[in-house]
């Protein structure tokens, strides 16, 4: 890893963007969908939020295969625990079982989490766990190379004690957002919605999301454009 | 291969200043809420100086997550103090020193824990401000104490200004005037602070507030007067 020795002030950046926020009554997750190796899209419609038990998911961003190890051994950690307990474990303790493991293995990992969910006790909770462990609960968090450019339209558009649709549609919203001008960003929005009724995952290609700045309706060819239009099109 | 432990380390959610004096009743502290994610102004609602059992408080400058981790060391140490049930209790020159062998045994391993401390407190009437100024574990006591930028900006201002015997009002006067440079100056200040007190009564922190800002020297509004094309 010869990233030693590197400016104390610029942590590296992680292709993804992931976001968690909380809602009156539960938490929504939402990711991209681009897992990238270089500048090859290794995979176009991975699934970054991943299940840690039936009522706590985790956003993973950074390296695909240290956020796969470190989920993987806290879903075992969870369900011994969910056993010697009894009853379903709580947000807080997925997500520091995430926290000792980024802590414990700063120097070789390299992936940043957001560990959301439903308890009985707390309700819905999300918790940022960014590069080197630190363990943050907040009312929404933003992670990976494409949350970059979402800290703006949070400061303006977040709102405490929103809807389940209107805290889905602001994750939407800002994921496509962040897709747009990320490019280790990219492909489909997926989200998933945890409260006290249960589990609910979305899917949103990206037909269905709005268009931004200087993006173009899509056209399935140029004939249908010339065979549509009335004038000439095609003009120097 | 033993340096890699070292080399590989660098932090990633630092916390900025943390400013201390003593005052007539014990130890005021200043921090803002900021975590800096290298250059970004990342997360603004981190609480850095927190109570340690009855008689300390320790503000953190650094990496929060290795702060975090001190937090749980002494959660420990005051839990298993508390178990002896004997009447007596950590003082914080037994904190500071301890917190000291902890920074300087990290640092011997080439496995640091990227922090500068200010722990205050008050025992017995005793007041106690102390310093653990990096992770190399250099420490020392004194009537104010910074971190970081602070030594640079408010360790002049209060080497001019603090007097023994401070009033509470006068205390957190001087600490605002030390923490609105600070907001001018360092980079990664935020408009969003807390001052905490500690007194043979026990510890007090303050909601989250924001200062005032001056901009209005004429200066300002027309600087490159007289001097076309510079800044």
């Amino acid at each position: 890893m010869d990233v030693g020795l590197e400016d104390t002030n610029a942590p590296h950046s992680m292709g993804t963007t992931i976001i968690g926020v909380t809602y009156n009554g539960g938490v929504v997750l939402g990711a991209d969908s681009r897992t990238s190796t270089g500048v090859y899209v290794a995979n176009r419609a991975s699934d970054k939020i991943t299940q840690l038990t039936d009522n706590v998911y985790v956003c993973r961003s950074g390296s695909a295969a240290d956020s796969q190890i470190v989920s993987d051994y806290v879903r075992y950690f969870l369900h011994q625990h969910t056993i010697q307990l009894g009853q379903p474990a709580t947000v807080k303790v997925a997500a520091n079982l995430v926290r000792l493991l980024a802590y414990n293995n700063k120097n070789m990992l390299q992936t940043g989490m957001i560990v959301g969910g439903w308890d009985k006790y707390e309700g819905g909770k999300i918790y940022g766990v960014p590069l080197g462990g630190t363990i943050l609960e907040q009312p929404f968090a933003i992670g990976g190379s494409g949350s970059s450019y979402l800290y703006g339209f949070f400061d303006q558009e977040w709102k405490e004690g929103m809807t389940k649709d209107e805290a889905e549609k602001l994750v939407v919203k800002a994921v496509s957002l962040a897709i747009a001008r990320d490019g280790a960003s990219g492909g489909v929005v997926r989200t998933v919605i945890i409260n006290s009724e249960g589990v609910t995952r979305n899917f949103y290609p990206g037909d269905t999301l709005p268009l931004w700045h200087e993006e173009l309706e899509p056209q399935n060819s140029l004939l249908d454009i010339l065979s549509s239009s009335s004038s000439d099109p095609m003009v120097t | 291969m033993i340096f890699v432990e070292l080399l590989c380390r660098y932090p990633y959610v630092t916390g900025t200043s943390v400013i201390g004096i003593k005052y007539k009743d014990g130890i005021l502290m200043a921090a803002d809420m900021g975590g800096s994610y290298g250059s970004t102004l990342r997360y603004k609602s981190v609480e850095r100086m927190k109570p340690i059992g009855k008689h300390s408080l320790l503000g953190a400058s650094g990496e929060i997550s290795d702060f975090q981790e001190l937090l749980r060391y002494l959660d420990e140490l005051i839990l298993y103090d508390n178990m002896w049930d004997d009447g007596n209790s950590l003082g914080p020159k037994e904190v500071h020193s301890y917190l000291t062998r902890v920074m300087y045994n990290r640092r011997n391993k080439f496995n640091p824990l990227w922090n500068s401390l200010v722990l205050g407190g008050v025992k017995k009437g005793q007041k106690y401000l102390g310093t653990v100024v990096s992770m190399i574990g250099v420490h020392f006591e004194d009537n104010h104490v910074a971190t970081g930028f602070g030594n640079h900006l408010a360790r002049p201002i209060l080497r001019d200004e603090w007097h023994e015997n401070l009033s509470f009002e006068d205390g957190v006067k001087l600490l605002e005037k030390c923490m609105l440079v600070l907001l001018y100056r360092d980079r990664s200040a935020i408009n969003k602070l807390q001052i905490a007190k500690i007194t043979e009564e026990g510890t007090t922190i303050s909601p989250p507030y924001s200062l005032k800002t001056f901009w209005g020297f004429s200066a300002f509004k027309n600087p490159t007067l007289g001097a076309e094309g510079s800044w």
